[in-house]
């Protein structure tokens, strides 16, 4: 019983220090936490990616800053995994406070001396450089949801393995890339409704 | 009166009309904390959100923590932070178990199938709007392709690539300085 509850409260630990990490490295807010989230689940196991994806679309079309939401939603399901509603629960509030804790402590240092943080030259060059490696994170883990859902993955005997495309995935992707990016009056529109669109597509072919 | 339940309830009340995030929140700060609460100016507002963009972190909780800070310290930044969140935790928490419980049907299935199609073109989207903004001459953008094809192809963390990224941005800013 000791060891059930002592796993557990390691599980949480390491909840609360992985979202603390994301919370301090994802620079530039909501999107840039996907590749810790990613990287999470490769090396923890506690969700998969395909939930990380799931889980973004979820953070877009409810309430809420979309970084906090995907932190809530894989800490519930972490805490899920480990017994009833109420660990689920417990899950998502450490998960969502550890992404909030270096916020709250850099902001409260920062706000301190405000003004000269914004003009201080290294901090300036510092963020010459983040800005695009942040960019270029998120270019990565994009280009991972994109080979995971527009392409057929199957090994054959031998170990060769043979990516087909998801045509159906594919057209509707070409589709709302035109809508959201080249229709005038559709592109404005707010993402809930291409996301709540998509669902339907899917349900309608089956994909 | 303690202020403390108002910058709590304040902060929720953005949390809720907020979708997405980032620059979506900004017209809902400007009304409820500028033009309601005057707890900031417009100025600061935009000071802050330049900020909380430039930090770690989520925006929206940063820009709360400003906000609650010049209110009332510490604790103000905590609470008003917490507010923000609270929303999140209550509707996601109801939403993730709806989910959980209805994960094995199969029209559910088809349906996160193209939902996550439209995230491939949302992520899409977001790469391209940041691109502009990050990729402003030839180095940065050589920055921008070493990082995503190193994460692509390696499974470091990412914590590595913002760390190096920093010290780069510094070392290329202080080069191109003295020679020009």
């Amino acid at each position: 019983m000791m060891s059930v509850l002592s796993v557990r409260v390691m599980l949480f630990l390491r909840l609360f220090f992985e979202f603390f990490k994301t919370g301090l490295f994802a620079v530039g807010g909501g999107m840039a936490t996907i590749p810790f989230l990613y990287n999470m689940a490769d090396s923890t196991g506690w969700f998969t990616r395909m939930d990380v994806d799931n889980m973004i679309a979820v953070g877009e079309s409810t309430p809420g800053p979309i970084g906090v939401n995907m932190a809530t939603y894989v800490g519930y399901i972490t805490g899920s995994g480990e017994g009833g509603l109420p660990l689920a629960i417990l899950g998502a509030v450490v998960a969502t406070l550890g992404l909030i804790t270096p916020s709250i402590i850099v902001i409260l240092i920062i706000a301190s001396f405000l003004k000269s943080f914004r003009d201080n030259r290294y901090v300036e060059s510092a963020f010459y450089g983040l800005r695009p490696a942040s960019t270029g994170l998120i270019a990565a883990a994009g280009l991972s949801v994109i080979v995971a859902n527009l392409f057929f993955t199957e090994t054959l005997a031998g170990g060769f393995s043979l990516a087909f495309f998801n045509w159906k995935g594919i057209v509707l992707a070409a589709v709302l890339w035109v809508l959201t990016n080249k229709v005038k009056q559709t592109k404005k529109l707010h993402p809930i409704i291409f996301i709540g669109a998509s669902a339907v597509v899917g349900i309608v072919l089956g994909m | 009166m303690s202020i403390y339940p108002d910058l709590f309830a304040t902060f929720a009340k953005v949390g809720v009309m907020t979708f997405g995030g980032g620059y979506a929140m900004l017209p809902i700060l400007q009304r409820e904390v500028v033009d309601n609460k005057g707890w900031a100016t417009e100025e600061e507002l935009v000071d802050y959100f330049a900020i909380g963009q430039c930090t770690p972190g989520i925006i929206a909780v940063n820009t709360a923590t400003f906000i609650g800070q010049k209110q009332r310290g510490v604790l103000g930044g905590i609470v008003s932070t917490l507010g923000l969140v609270f929303p999140s935790l209550v509707i996601i928490s109801l939403l993730a178990g709806v989910i959980t419980t209805f994960s094995h049907l199969a029209w559910v299935n088809h349906a996160f199938a193209g939902i996550r199609v439209c995230v491939c073109i949302l992520i899409l989207n977001a790469v391209i709007k940041l691109l502009k903004k990050s990729v402003i001459d030839v180095p940065a953008g050589i920055l921008f392709a070493a990082v995503a094809l190193c994460a692509y192809f390696t499974s470091l963390s990412p914590v590595w690539f913002v760390l190096l990224a920093a010290v780069a941005g510094i070392i290329l800013k202080n080069l191109g300085g003295k020679k020009a």
